[in-house]
């Protein structure tokens, strides 16, 4: 069932099996080992769901569009990934205050902390909206004159998503890019840039803005900051606990106070482990996400080449926007600070390769 | 062991009210999105006086196609009962085209930002007609799926909830206007 995609030597994209170009670079291909060594090595962006079997040398796995799969099920396929990558985020977590604890002689104690943690943490996120995101990136209120058509093309994608329409917001920069942000529809916004606007056709700014739509609809803002908090709250339990500070008042009774030596060790491994795991996992929960939001976009317009053609666009005509960041780059709809070439490192990549998610937006409509 | 049959009568209930709740929730979704079809159709009832009245002045030679989407207008207003409705917004649509097309063919009021600004609405307006109706027959399947499925399907039955009916364009309508002029 599974067939091996050729990947281009010189940029990684994804090609075709009978291909004799990269589509994307324009690279001849040279049949044989070259070709071969290069699809090996690039085995490892694939298969976001499950990274830690490709961390330890896994099987060769390949990208899962080798049946065609209408976007329905590409949604509801996402949704189960990314939900069962949510319960092992949140199972490390709770874990790791389980394993902290114990090494104190008191587990509950230590998913209690756990659970404070994770409280705060959220709390100061959940109240950080999206004003911040908007100011930190420069966008400014589509003017309802001059952006009609940009403001015209998301109502019409509100319209096909059941959803409120959303604010718009335009970044004054040549650079090709979008987001959304909010946490719940009813506040949602959706920024692009004023060359998205310029540079790409109607139908494609609609796959863009669909795209932007359907992280909305699917609360992604809600997830992107959960696993956020979650990666945030492991490091700082990790390095509570290394530098011992992790019940820092000293209540305990003299018999507790040695802890228990085994689950000491284990939870010096955990703290020193889990701050990469835990990045990991956040990391393929955002891919998840693209994925699925492709998937509805392709369900909202009807049309997946249209966002196929603009990412390819988007990925050929610079990504650019004013204060990128690391921060907020998993916000948009491609990376502006991370290329997606053959050198990108796929653990820790926000986003998939764009010639993946451009070919399975091709099998959607049934032409790759 | 008394209480066992209390908790799954308990789990009973419960899994009885929440899908009657969420066949509920799925009805109102698709009846308000029918609802959202009429409401983009008032939309373009309302744009075109304001394009006719921008391209009057040009089309003196052109009174005809104009009357036609007067007329075409007016008779969508009027008609009553969806199967009359569909047809009336057909030729409406139909009316719409010819009159793009002759826009077409007057390079100066091609280059009317007036016109050109209602082209672009017009345009919207098509996107949002289909749209709302993607998104009425996106809502039958949701809802319809919900009332075939085990254990929904029996509270469907209990309750009356009967299978929706999707909106179905004709064949003459199926070949969407492009309105596509930029």
């Amino acid at each position: 069932m599974e067939t091996s995609a050729p990947y281009c030597p010189k940029c990684g994209a994804a090609n075709p099996s009978d291909a004799a170009y990269c589509y994307l670079c324009q690279a001849r291909f040279t049949d044989g080992a070259e070709r071969d060594a290069a699809t090996a090595e690039n085995d490892t962006h694939l298969q976001a769901a499950f990274p830690t079997v490709e961390a330890a040398g896994g099987a060769p796995q390949t990208f899962r569009i080798d049946r065609p799969i209408s976007f329905y099920d590409a949604a509801a396929e996402n949704v189960l990934r990314s939900q069962f990558l949510f319960l092992i985020l949140f199972g490390l977590f709770f874990i790791l205050g389980g394993t902290i604890g114990a090494a104190y002689n008191n587990w509950q104690g230590g998913v209690a902390v756990a659970a404070l943690v994770y409280v705060i943490l959220a709390s100061v996120a959940w109240f950080n909206g999206a004003s911040i995101v908007l100011s930190l990136h420069d966008a400014r209120r589509a003017d309802p004159v001059n952006d009609r058509q940009l403001i015209n093309v998301v109502e019409e994608m509100a319209i096909a998503a059941g959803l409120p329409p959303p604010k718009v917001f335009v970044m004054e920069t040549l650079g090709m890019n979008a987001f959304a942000a909010g946490r719940t529809p009813r506040e949602a916004v959706v920024a692009v840039t004023r060359g998205l606007v310029n540079k790409l056709d109607r139908e494609e700014l609609q796959g863009v803005v669909a795209h932007e739509l359907a992280h909305i609809k699917g609360r992604d803002t809600l997830y992107g900051i959960c696993a956020a908090v979650l990666v945030g709250a492991v490091a700082m339990m990790s390095d509570m606990f290394l530098r011992g500070t992790f019940f820092s008042g000293h209540r305990r009774n003299s018999e507790d106070s040695r802890g228990n030596i085994a689950f000491l060790l284990l939870g010096v491994a955990l703290a020193l482990l889990a701050p990469l795991a835990a990045k990991i996992l956040q990391m393929s929960i955002s891919r998840q996400r693209e994925y699925h939001a492709d998937a509805g976009a392709a369900e909202f317009t009807r049309n997946p080449l249209a966002l196929a053609a603009a990412l390819d666009k988007i990925s050929t005509g610079g990504t650019h926007v004013p204060g990128e960041n690391r921060g907020t780059q998993h916000l948009f709809i491609i990376n502006p600070v991370q290329s997606f070439t053959g050198e990108s490192s796929a653990l820790i990549s926000t986003h998939p390769p764009t010639a993946a998610r451009i070919q399975r937006l091709k099998t959607m409509a049934g032409t790759a | 062991m008394y209480w066992i049959p209390l908790v799954l009568l308990g789990a009973f209930l419960l899994g009885f009210v929440t899908s009657y709740n969420r066949l509920v929730s799925l009805r109102n979704i698709f009846n308000n999105a029918w609802h959202q079809i009429d409401v983009q159709l008032k939309r373009r009832y309302d744009l075109i006086p304001n394009l006719v009245e921008a391209v009057r002045g040009y089309l003196t030679h052109e009174r005809e196609t104009l009357e036609k989407v007067i007329a075409a207008r007016g008779a969508a207003v009027n008609a009553t009962g969806a199967a009359a409705q569909a047809k009336a917004e057909n030729v409406l649509t139909e009316s719409l085209k010819s009159l793009f097309a002759v826009v077409e063919s007057y390079p100066d009021l091609k280059a009317n930002q007036n016109v050109m600004e209602l082209q672009e609405e017009l345009t919207s307006t098509e996107n949002r007609i289909s749209f709302a109706r993607q998104f009425y027959n996106d809502s039958v399947m949701a809802y319809n799926t919900a009332i075939q499925s085990i254990p929904a399907n029996l509270v469907a039955s209990l309750f009356n909830f009967a299978p929706a009916e999707y909106f179905q364009a004709d064949e003459a309508s199926r070949a969407v206007p492009k309105v596509d002029l930029r």
